[in-house]
Formats: structure tokens, C-alpha cells, sequence
């Protein structure tokens, strides 16, 4: 239940009208803070903690066999907000990664612009690979547009490998060879 | 539809251009002053275009619309979802209260009714973003005003809060919290403690601000008496939030149209006696520990159960372990991302109390997963529109206190 409180004021009184008695506790305040840790931090020389989950620039990774996960579905493109995601679908080369082969499509280009980007993480969140991931790094920086514009290999090399609880296109393989082996 | 077409006249343009250009020209002695658009105490992008009289301020015109980006129009190009990021940049010193209006007023339209879960876990976004806005605005407040030390303490605190944002949402800032039926994430463990924590450590801060400022008499020489908004003049031009309570209007939405909850929270509403300067910074201190009662209440309370209204399968986004395993929820998740979250046909003004004000939007779908029409109200569209009548006959050092105490943000001006 809500109440209504009126703020009440009442009028200084003449020790206030002097100034004294604020000067002297406002001096008291600040000179307490004065003796306090800071809590400002030197940046860059200490970096802050960057808490799990937190949405800095978008990567992609790599599964823990190494092997591209995005199958370039094309959903995160879709559904970024700024547009700062192009991707050129292309296929796997079934004679250069056979065990690979039944995936099928993977990007062939796949470029974020992180002038356009604007940190939503709603592509980790539509894909349904989890081949994208918002990890932890938060400045970045360049000289020319086209240096902000990261391509397929600097998203893997930001991204790195994530552990994956799913392994779905293992799974789909070992599943395709089971039904085969059932024929 | 049949197209109509009608003939628009133009006038006599160069009279017209020579009318509006000698509107703001001086006579006899006056001076013309302009503050902004880019000016500290503007707190944003506002350009005030003033007539001195001596050290009087005779004429006072604000310019806005620098900070325009059509976020209407943008809305209507993007389905329910996406819209959520540019809800933040509406007034970007409380997002997640924005995200919260926004996601509500479109289950409405929806019909839909978020677990018990969802709700504490927005109440408990909509407070804590009304004590980091209240906090800024307090500070900045006693900046304005010469004390400058006040703005360093309460920036503390406020920063402490942006830590448990980004524990929270994965952002400080550009928070994006909500979805259309739900949230984005649960809360992390551990989280609600720190809340506590924070909670604890916020209000001694307070009394320090309020023991530099409150009794201050150089404070109160500078705010007591000035800008005084009446009662009759804040609801003529529609002032909402703190600034409307400060001229003694007890009118909270969410005491008076209760949603979320908020009837089950015990909280005090306060309200101003003269609607001047200093009543501005009353309210908004007090509001800081009301706002901290509520949210003990909430972490006492805590429900359990889902973040987000699972059941309504054409509307929120299937669980990711769930998209990863199996085909039909991998379907529903390409449908609700492409097409958007199916809301059915109909319209709804929805207004929810944000720390600067009621922020409203009126939602007009035709069915589907992309809105029709989306009007945005900002509160600090209606604040600031108050300056031409209120800001004439005071000192030109009274601007920024007058300014400071209405605490209105650009981002939702301009939209
Ligand atoms: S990153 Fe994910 S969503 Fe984007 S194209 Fe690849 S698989 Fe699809
Ligand atoms: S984080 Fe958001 S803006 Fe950035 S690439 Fe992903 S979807 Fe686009």
C-alpha cells in the first residue's frame, strides 16, 4: 500500500543563518572522504572484472574439435538491429573436411562492423549454433573504417574455442551413421 | 484504401521567412544571451535562446530536437524484439525502466499476463534504475548549484549500481533487458544479496548528501523561492513524476493505477508543499529511500519459477537448450526472429512511472510481428516546454538550478 508523505520544511534556524555549523560539518564530510580508500581505478594499468556474461564485442568460436560452428544460417544478420552483420553463406568442401562434409553450409565471409555495432547481443541469442558469442573485451580501436570492420578470421581469433555441451552435427553424424549401418 | 489528394499552400514564403526571422529580434536595450546547445548545465544538447534585461531574464525560448533520431519511425520498421536496444537511449539515465514500459505496453496489446517471477525481477529494474537516475539527478543537481563534492559521492553509489547492470544484463548502460513476454536472462546467484549490500550502503550515503545540502543555507539561498511551478501550471502543461509531486499534486501511477504489483509494495509517495527548486530536490531524496524500501520488500519476497511466459509459444523465443535439440522449437525460434512475436490486432496507451516521469507509449498494431505505429510521451518533452513561461523575471544564475531541479533528459525529449 502506497502513503503519501508530504516534505514538510522547517526554517533555518539562526546558527544555521551563519553558515558555522555547515562549514564545520561540511568540512568533517569531506575530510572523512579524504582518509577513505579510493575508488576510482588506474585505468588502463588496472583493468576492471568483467562479470560472466557480460556483452562485449561479438566473436565467433570454434567447437572444441577446432571445427567452424556457424553454419551461416543467416539469422544474426537478420536480426541485428543496426545491421552491422554481412554474411556471404558458402559451402563446405566435402573432399577437404569430409568428417565436416554433412554440415553441409558454412560462411564464407562473415564480417561485423563494429562501427555499426551496438552491443545488443541479440545474435548469441538467436543462434542456434552457438557459434556467436559477446565475450569480454570492451574497447577497441582503429585508424581507418575498413580496421572496424572484423572479418571471419579476426572473429575467430577473438573468439577462440568455447566449450560446447552439445555437439549437435557430432551427434546428427554418429545418428546418419547408425541409420545406415540399421539399412 | 482509396488515396485522397489535397492541395497544400504554401503562402508568401519570403514574408513569411521575414516574419519568423525578426521574431526574435531585440528591442531597445535588452541583450540576447544563447546557452547551448552544447553547455554543461544543459545536461544534453538543449539550446536556450534568452532576453536579458540587466541580470533578468525578460524572453526565454527553448530549441530542442538536436538529440532526434525517429525512433518512431524506426519502430515501425523492425519487429517487437528489436526495438527493445533503441528503448534505451530514450532516457538513457534510466534504460531499464524504459525496456520495462516498453515490453509492458506491447503484452498488453498481446494480452499477456509474465510470470510472477518476471514481475519482482521488474520491479525490482524499474526501481533500482529510479535511484541511479534520482542519485544522478541529485548530484548533478548539487553540482548545478555549486556544490560539487555532493555529485562525487552520489556518483559513487551510482556506480556500484552499474556494476549489478552489468552483472544483471551483461551492460552498464545499453542494458536491452526485456523481451516482449519476459526477460532476457534470470538473475545470477548471488545477485539479490548484493542488491542488499548496495541497499545498505546507499542511504548513509544519502544522509551525508542530505546533511550537505538540506540545511545548507547557501543551498537554500539558491533554490528556495525559485522556479516555483504551481499546482494549476504543472498540470496545465502536463508534468508527471517528481516535478508535478513537487508542486503538491499527489499523483504517483504507481499508487494510483498500480501495475506490476506495485499495490503489494508498502511505500511513501512524497509530496512537495511550494513546487519550487528546492521541493524538486526534497522529493527526489525521499523518493531514493522509498524506492529502497521497495526493493528490500522485493528480495524478501522473492517468487520462484520461469523469467518468461513459456506458454505463450508464438510470442517469446523457445530456451536455447531447447532451440540446440530439438526441430520444432529450432522452427519456432527462426519464426519469432524473422517475423517477430505474432501480437494481435489492437491498440493501447500504456503509461508507466519512470523516474523522470510517466514515460507512455501508444501502440497500434495490425496484427503481427512488426508495430503499426508507435507513439512515444516523454516526461521531459512537457518539463521543458514549461521554460518558456517559467524561466522569465529570475536572475540569469538562476538558469541552472531551474534547469538542474527539473532533471529531464534529452534522449526522451527528442526521441
Ligand atoms: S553465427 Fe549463428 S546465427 Fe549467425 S549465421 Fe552463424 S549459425 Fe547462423
Ligand atoms: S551485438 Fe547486436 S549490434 Fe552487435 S552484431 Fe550482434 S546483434 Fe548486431
Amino acid at each position: 500500500m502506497a502513503t503519501t508523505k508530504v516534505m514538510e520544511r522547517k526554517p533555518l534556524t539562526m546558527a544555521e543563518k551563519t553558515f558555522i555549523p555547515q562549514i564545520a560539518s561540511g568540512l568533517k564530510t569531506t575530510f572523512g572522504n579524504m582518509l577513505k580508500k579510493p575508488v576510482t581505478l588506474e585505468y588502463p594499468d588496472e583493468r576492471p572484472v568483467i562479470p560472466n556474461n557480460y556483452r562485449g564485442v561479438p566473436t565467433l568460436v570454434k567447437d572444441p574439435n577446432g571445427r567452424e560452428k556457424c553454419v551461416s544460417c543467416q539469422l544474426c544478420e537478420f536480426v541485428c538491429p543496426p545491421k552491422a552483420i554481412r554474411i556471404t553463406p558458402g559451402s563446405i568442401d566435402a573432399d577437404a573436411e569430409p568428417d565436416r562434409a554433412h554440415v553441409e553450409k558454412a560462411p564464407q565471409e562473415f564480417d561485423i562492423n563494429m562501427l555499426r555495432c551496438i552491443y545488443c547481443g541479440y545474435c548469441q541469442e538467436v543462434c542456434p549454433e552457438e557459434a556467436i558469442f559477446l565475450q569480454d573485451i570492451f574497447s577497441v580501436s582503429g585508424y581507418s573504417r575498413d580496421e572496424m570492420v572484423n572479418n571471419k578470421e579476426k572473429l575467430y581469433a577473438l573468439g577462440g574455442t568455447l566449450p560446447d555441451a552439445h555437439l549437435k552435427w557430432d551427434k546428427k553424424k554418429a545418428a546418419e551413421e547408425r541409420g545406415n549401418e540399421a539399412h | 484504401m482509396a488515396t485522397t489528394t489535397q492541395e497544400i499552400s504554401i503562402g508568401d514564403l519570403p514574408a513569411r521567412a521575414a516574419a519568423a526571422s525578426s521574431e526574435g529580434e531585440l528591442k531597445g536595450d535588452n541583450m540576447a544571451i544563447n546557452v547551448g546547445p552544447s553547455h554543461p548545465t544543459t545536461h544534453g544538447v538543449l539550446r536556450l535562446l534568452m532576453e536579458l534585461d540587466g541580470d533578468t531574464i525578460t524572453k526565454c525560448r527553448p530549441v530542442i530536437g538536436y538529440l532526434h533520431r525517429g525512433d518512431e519511425k524506426i519502430a515501425e520498421n523492425m519487429t517487437y524484439n528489436q526495438f527493445v536496444p533503441y528503448t534505451d537511449r530514450l532516457d538513457y539515465l534510466a534504460p531499464l525502466a524504459n525496456n520495462v514500459a516498453y515490453a509492458m505496453t506491447v503484452e498488453k496489446v498481446a494480452g499477456l499476463q509474465v510470470p510472477e517471477r518476471c514481475e519482482a525481477i521488474r520491479v525490482l529494474c524499474c526501481e533500482l534504475a529510479r535511484i541511479s537516475s534520482h542519485l544522478l539527478g541529485v548530484g548533478v543537481y548539487g553540482m548545478d548549484a555549486g556544490a560539487w563534492t555532493v555529485f562525487m559521492y552520489t556518483f559513487t553509489e551510482r556506480e556500484k549500481l552499474y556494476t549489478l547492470f552489468e552483472e544483471l544484463t551483461g551492460a552498464r548502460f545499453t542494458t536491452s533487458y526485456t523481451r516482449i513476454g519476459g526477460v532476457a536472462r534470470d538473475i545470477p546467484e548471488g545477485w539479490l544479496g548484493r542488491v542488499n549490500d548496495f541497499c545498505n550502503g546507499v542511504l548513509p550515503v544519502l544522509d551525508q548528501v542530505e546533511k550537505l545540502l538540506t540545511r545548507n543555507r547557501i543551498f537554500l539561498d539558491r533554490t528556495e523561492g525559485i522556479g516555483v511551478i504551481s499546482r494549476e501550471t504543472a498540470l496545465a502543461y502536463g508534468l508527471t513524476g517528481p516535478n508535478l509531486r513537487a508542486s503538491g499534486v499527489d499523483f504517483d501511477l504507481r499508487k494510483d493505477r498500480p501495475y506490476l504489483g506495485y499495490d503489494r509494495y508498502d511505500f511513501d509517495v512524497p509530496v512537495g508543499t511550494t513546487g519550487d527548486c528546492y521541493d524538486r530536490y526534497l522529493v527526489r531524496g525521499e523518493e531514493i529511500r522509498q524506492s529502497v524500501r521497495i526493493v528490500r520488500q522485493i528480495i524478501e519476497t522473492f517468487p520462484d519459477g520461469p523469467v518468461c511466459a513459456e506458454e505463450a509459444k508464438q510470442i517469446v523465443a523457445p530456451q536455447k537448450s531447447k532451440v540446440l535439440s530439438s526441430m520444432e522449437e529450432l522452427i519456432q525460434n527462426f519464426m519469432i526472429t524473422t517475423e517477430g512475436p505474432r501480437i494481435p490486432a489492437g491498440e493501447v496507451y500504456f503509461e508507466a512511472e519512470n523516474p523522470k516521469g510517466a514515460l507512455g507509449f501508444f501502440l497500434v498494431s495490425k496484427g503481427g510481428g512488426v508495430p503499426y505505429r508507435l507513439k512515444i510521451r516523454g516526461p521531459s518533452f512537457c518539463s521543458l516546454s514549461l521554460l518558456e513561461e517559467l524561466v522569465p523575471g529570475h536572475h540569469m544564475t538562476d538558469i541552472t538550478c531551474i534547469l538542474g531541479s527539473l532533471d529531464f533528459v534529452m534522449g526522451e525529449c527528442d526521441r
